[in-house]
């Protein structure tokens, strides 16, 4: 397999930029780069020259050794400085004067699969690592790579084994008097089918750790929407002016807010008009703050009387505070409480994510998804009485298999298995 | 010196219909037994089929095994297990009477075309090139053949165990084939040792039947047989009787004097025909295990109690079996004991069930680690299909598990091998709501056609009856109703604007033949069996629906063979772990090596890219 590299740090301008090498040659590589290694896993401080011996960067060196490493290769990783001229610099003596292989996007998870080092949860999660633009999102892979996914669908997993083994005995040895399981099989498979729809419910929050929430700024017309977007962004993403209805279209600036990817949207004022643009763009506004996952009111210190109705997961805030000198107030202008707002965000988005959730693909929803529904007929079939247990054994096996993708197989081993530890079967 | 082209050695189950099938297929075929006297014996309980087993036996009929026929000729009580339940887990069982058995397949073999049976023992393979080329038999003379079927059951290295009592033998009353398994073992193919037990045989007229819950069959028989139509033997009742605290207490006392428990025994047993010794440790809590009291024929007067096989000394089991109800007086006329055996582990073997060591070798039965006359008389059929498949030097049979319990059983015996007595169960097969007793025929007749091994007589009566359920099919299907049509007829249907097809109203509640005759009167001319035969598909249409495109990609992954002698240990990143289970087990698919315990969604991408790896270098 040929020695690879690619910068493994987001590109762009940061404090440090990671390229990382991997393969056969990471070493000797790094070896001609830095002038000597430090000993494996023992980030040391090196001067990387080119083959022209000129200078490059200083940087933290560190290597990993086959087998111990993220790929199950020899790994090398240089931290530089992270300019673009310095990462450019180094890319290009990796590439020119040792003539290594850029990676393809995903090559590094690739090898690591390959090499035995990660299975695909692990792999899915790393991606989410990856690409984690903030903190929680880097918390949530980690809890997965972390096999949380295995521990809480580990329990499913037992009690969907003893379900399916009760269900099989009834079918498989109906000459044995082992007797009616119905209310115990129903249980097994209720405990199931809860834990999987509280799953479900908790998802939608995890989703948005990964997608982001989604914050809408709505308010009458002049409230100030687009300075306070612009006094969060720390930048004119929007334009302002005094003249009302200033934002026609739904304007989006992405930030992170105590730790989560946030997109606020700034939406167009509330009002009545005829102007057939503008009733356009209001229109669109409040359809997008219907689904944000929070709204923020804005409710001028200028207008007496409130004109939105507002609900539990709103935050109304008094806005041109510096107009009306208004304690809690905020103002885009002054700055005043825009650090209290984004607590306030930060506070309500850590509600929505309390829950302990461990699943976080789509596709782990849409397996539980399955799963749910396949629970659901067999508890129906059983609550009503009198059903067909081979059909019943089908929906546990289609909750079983949509599960596997989470958890691993259930074979039809492990069925008879619990079967025959239980009963005494056989004449 | 005489020239075959397929031996079988061996004259039980799978023998018998290994022999059949190649007949059948026009080979020239040798069958060598001990005794002739012993072709079709029953050496277990005295009932074929059963869940998963009646199966088994509907696909061998459906292929033109023997083994319907002849125990429907022996049967004198037929039960569908699961009558309760739906179709596809519903088991035709029969209890079969011992000499009438034996007297059908003696009929059947006599009449095959094709086979010879010869009396002798085998004392060696004859080999050459690396390649099994015929036998050597007793007289030291050799039989030749193109390919040889080796279905030794419990005779290969066969003990039986009494107590502390011990000696050679292929069952009870046989010599054992101690000969040939010297050879094998020399071979150096894996082998390793199982056991199985028998219970003490009773003097039915010691009996007292009288005190005793009588099991009658089924007023309505399901035959083990498309062909049967009739009952032809009279028909009798079981018994059942239960063990008691004092059966217990006798057996526990007298544990260490049981073979299985007094260690001279090293092969596994089945977990789920557990001997009395191990069912009073293992559920200790249990003071009362069933039994079934089964005549083992019409004018026998042998008794086979299910439920307690033993290889206590015979004096213990006189004791315990005088403490169970009905039981106080009762004779014993022979002693139940426990026989270990020899078995190749069947990973060895290839899909057509030749061992891939040893090209020409084909194995079948017990020998395989399977259990039951079922399962020996399954693999018996495909391995004498493929013997006179390798003959004529044509592509060899391999069943996939989406099409039968037989290629369910194949898959996991080469796949997974065994750890005890491999035996089938309705839960082994994922597609079971559409591998059902009642469509072996549909499943499998066509395909026996296409191979060439359907007598004239079976593929008139299939071709008759597919050609009623098609037309049938066709007729239900080509008229549709509206829900508003059904409404204006009087009968609750969703108003949901489809246009239904009779058929599919068919699988919805409360839309019998009843029903449908009244909105058609043309479906009247459909006959009963039809009938039935189209309600039970209908019952699980939504399901099977669903599992059309898994088992497409089930025959994808069939289809992605993985080549003989691939080195997984060269595989970059396969844990030494899974490479050593994947090398012992050489799956023959991707299909296989994906059910191979604790494989990783990461070892297969490997293994296949391993694959596509090879292919592409073979193809550059």
């Amino acid at each position: 397999m040929d020695t690879i590299f690619a910068l493994a740090s987001a590109r762009g301008k940061s404090g440090v930029s990671v390229i990382r090498i991997s393969g056969t040659r990471a070493h000797d590589v790094a070896r001609a780069m830095a002038g000597s290694l430090p000993p494996l896993r023992q980030a040391t401080l090196r001067m990387l020259r080119n083959e022209a011996g000129e200078r490059l960067d200083s940087a933290l060196v560190l290597t990993f050794a086959k087998g111990a490493s993220f790929t199950g290769e020899d790994v090398a990783e240089l931290m530089v400085h992270g300019s673009m001229a310095t990462v450019a610099a180094v890319e290009r003596c990796l590439a020119v004067d040792h003539g290594l292989r850029l990676a393809q996007p995903g090559e590094f998870t690739r090898r690591a699969l390959d090499n035995g080092i990660m299975d695909l949860t692990q792999v899915e999660a790393l991606s989410d690592l990856l690409e984690a633009e903030t903190e929680s999102q880097r918390r949530q892979a980690l809890r997965i790579l972390d096999g949380a996914i295995g521990r809480v669908v580990g329990v499913w997993r037992r009690h969907l084994v003893k379900a399916a083994a009760l269900v099989e005995t009834a079918i498989d040895f109906v000459e044995e008097d082992v007797g009616n399981f119905d209310t115990q099989i129903l249980a097994e498979l209720r405990a199931v089918e809860g834990g999987v729809q509280s799953e479900l419910a908790g998802q939608r929050a995890r989703e948005r750790i990964q997608s982001g929430f989604e914050v809408a700024l709505i308010g009458p017309v002049n409230a100030g929407k687009s300075s306070l977007l612009n006094a969060l962004a720390g930048r004119d993403a929007a334009i302002i002016s005094d003249v009302a209805g200033t934002t026609r279209d739904v304007l989006e600036v992405r930030m992170d807010v105590g730790g989560f990817a946030v997109t606020f949207l700034d939406t167009a004022g509330l009002r009545d008009t005829t102007e057939e643009v503008e009733a356009i763009g209001i229109a669109r506004g409040k359809a997008r703050a219907e689904q944000a996952d929070l709204r923020i009111i804005l409710h001028p210190a200028d207008q007496p009387a409130m004109m939105i109705e507002t609900t539990d997961r709103d935050l109304v805030v008094r806005s041109k505070a510096d107009i009306n000198a208004m304690p809690n107030g905020i103002s885009a202008h002054t700055g005043q409480g825009v650090d209290r707002l984004l607590d306030q965000i930060t506070e309500r988005l850590s509600a929505m994510t309390a829950r302990d959730g461990v699943t976080v693909r789509e596709r782990h929803q849409q397996a539980m998804q399955q799963a749910a529904t396949a629970l659901t007929d067999a508890i129906d079939k059983i609550a009503e009485g009198d059903y067909i247990a081979e059909l019943v054994a089908a929906d546990i096996r289609i909750a079983i298999n949509a599960l596997d993708v989470l958890i691993g197989v259930v074979d039809v081993e492990d069925v008879l298995g619990d079967i025959f530890s239980s009963f005494c079967i056989g004449k | 010196m005489k020239q075959y082209d397929v031996i079988v050695v061996g004259g039980g189950h799978a023998g018998v219909e290994a022999a059949l099938a190649a007949g059948r297929m026009g080979a020239k075929t040798g069958l060598v037994t001990f005794r002739k006297d012993d072709l079709g014996v029953m050496s277990c309980n005295p009932a074929f089929g059963g869940l998963g087993k009646g199966h088994l036996v509907r696909e061998i009929d459906a292929l033109d095994g023997a083994m319907g026929r002849a125990s429907d000729y022996a049967a004198i009580q037929y039960r569908l297990l699961n009558r309760s339940k739906g179709p596809a887990v519903q088991g035709p069982r029969v209890q079969a009477d011992r000499v009438r058995y034996r007297d059908a397949i003696r009929h059947i073999v006599a009449e095959a075309p094709n086979v010879d049976v010869i009396e002798a023992e085998v004392t060696a393979l004859e080999l050459e090139g690396g390649r099994v080329v015929g036998v050597r038999i007793g007289d030291d003379s050799a039989l030749l053949a193109k390919a040889v079927v080796l279905t030794t059951g419990t005779f290969l290295g066969g003990k039986v165990f009494i107590g502390d009592r011990s000696f050679p033998a292929g069952r009870m009353g046989n010599a054992a084939s101690t000969v040939l398994a010297q050879q094998l073992r020399g071979l150096g193919l894996p082998m390793g040792r199982l056991k199985t037990g028998t219970p003490p045989r009773l003097r039915s007229s010691s009996i007292d039947w009288d005190m005793l819950e009588t099991q009658p069959g089924d007023d309505i028989p399901a035959y083990m047989s498309f062909l049967t139509n009739h009952t032809i033997a009279p028909q009798i009742a079981c018994a059942i009787t239960h063990t008691n605290p004092e059966t217990h207490q006798i057996v526990r006392e007298n544990l260490s004097r049981s073979a299985m428990y007094g260690g001279q025994i090293e092969g596994v047993g089945p977990r789920y025909c557990p001997s009395i010794e191990d069912k009073i440790t293992r559920f200790a809590d249990k003071d009362s295990h069933q039994i079934f009291l089964e005549p083992e024929g019409l004018d026998s007067d042998t008794v086979y109690p299910n439920g307690i096989s033993t290889s206590l000394p015979a004096e213990v089991q006189e004791a315990y079996v005088r403490t169970i109800r009905g039981l106080q007086n009762v004779e014993i006329l022979q002693p139940g004991y426990a026989i270990e055996y020899d078995y190749l582990d069947p990973r060895a073997l290839d899909l057509s069930l030749q061992l891939s060591a040893l090209p020409g070798l084909f194995l079948a039965g017990q020998i395989n680690g399977t259990t039951g006359y079922e399962e020996a008389g399954a693999q018996g059929l495909v391995a004498g299909l493929n013997a006179a498949c390798m003959a004529f030097d044509r592509e060899p049979l391999h069943l996939s598990r989406a099409d039968s319990y037989i290629g369910v059983m194949i898959d996991d015996l080469t796949a997974r091998g065994v750890s005890e007595p491999y035996r089938m169960f309705t839960s082994r097969a994922e597609y079971r709501l559409s591998l059902r007793a009642d469509n072996a025929d549909q499943r499998l007749t066509p395909l026996g056609q296409t191979l060439g091994c359907i007598g004239d007589g079976r593929r008139v009566a299939f071709e008759e009856k597919n050609g009623r359920l098609q037309s049938a099919r066709a007729k239900l299907t080509a008229k549709t109703f509206t829900p508003g049509q059904l409404r204006n007829a009087g009968y609750k249907i969703s108003e949901d604007g489809t246009r239904r097809t009779a058929l599919e109203l068919l699988g919805l509640p409360g839309f019998g033949f009843d029903v449908l005759e009244t909105l058609e009167p043309d479906f009247k001319t459909i006959d009963e069996d039809t009938r039935a035969q189209l309600g039970r598909e209908m019952i699980y249409a939504a399901y099977l629906t669903r599992q059309e495109s898994q088992i497409a990609s089930l025959r994808a992954d069939e289809a992605r063979a993985i080549p003989d002698g691939i080195d997984y240990s060269a595989i970059n990143g396969l844990s030494r772990e899974l490479a050593d289970k994947l090398s012992r087990s050489k799956p023959k698919s991707i299909a296989q090596a994906g059910r191979i315990d604790g494989m990783t969604p990461a070892a297969l991408v490997l293994i296949l890219a391993r694959i596509q790896a090879v292919g592409r270098r073979e193809s550059a």
